[in-house]
């Protein structure tokens, strides 16, 4: 299960891609942000379409996993998050530091990309908004 | 007529984030004419209440895998209109 509703821890996930043969492991952890845009925020609520999230999480896993050579530990939060709670983590690990960080990098933005999760964004000011990151890329290509 | 011009598409559809806020639910039940195609189901979906939120091409899965809108539809799909996401 790749999502989940408990704080992820960072070390398990390590622990779980580790081996004798690989000497690099590259993480990337994502941590809610106390601003968008200019904005202060509060609190992030994530929601997914669970099975599909799973089931792309795995495709996202074995496509790293066979281009790179390495081995992918990944964990995304559902639920109510505050500022500074972590998201996302992904541990991937290989022989050498070049595919870890390779791989590392091609499944954050393959979950960002293609994972249905969605986040509903909570303001200082009491607003309330659904992320669209596709607006937001819009926002800042124009920029 | 025969009885195959009256074969109806019947498929659950879930709905999600804003799309589910916009329609005010986010399962629903669609029986639709054989041939159906995904864009004939967001198109009906686009009828009811609330439904001119939804953009006119949204993102769609059928059975946990991402198709185009010419995509066919069978009874017994499950297809999910997918606001953009927003993981990470």
């Amino acid at each position: 299960m790749f999502l989940t509703s408990s704080p992820i821890e960072l070390a398990a996930l390590i622990a779980e891609v580790q081996s004798g043969d690989r000497g690099g492991i590259a993480c990337f952890v994502g941590a809610v942000r106390d601003h968008q845009h200019g904005r202060a925020v509060t609190r992030l609520d994530y929601s997914a379409y669970e099975q599909m999230a799973e089931v792309e999480c795995a495709r996202i896993i074995a496509e790293a996993e066979e281009r790179w050579n390495c081995v992918v530990a990944l964990r995304h939060r559902t639920g109510s998050l505050l500022v500074g709670d972590v998201a996302v983590a992904v541990a991937v690990a290989a022989a050498h530091r070049e595919e870890a960080f390779a791989g590392c990098r091609y499944v954050i933005e393959e979950v960002k990309r293609r994972v249905p999760i969605w986040k509903r964004e909570y303001f200082a000011d009491g607003t309330v908004e659904w992320v669209d990151a596709s607006a937001g890329d819009l926002e800042r290509s124009r920029s | 007529m025969t009885a195959a011009a009256h074969s109806r598409v019947t498929l659950r559809v879930q709905l999600f984030a804003s799309y589910a806020e916009a329609l005010g639910q986010d399962v629903l039940e669609l029986s639709l004419d054989e041939p159906a195609s995904v864009l004939d189901a967001v198109q009906r979906i686009r009828a009811l209440p609330g439904g001119d939120k939804l953009p006119q091409r949204p993102l769609c899965a059928v059975n946990l895998s991402q198709v185009t809108l010419g995509a066919p539809l069978k009874s017994g799909d499950e297809l999910a209109l997918l606001p953009p996401m927003a993981g990470g």
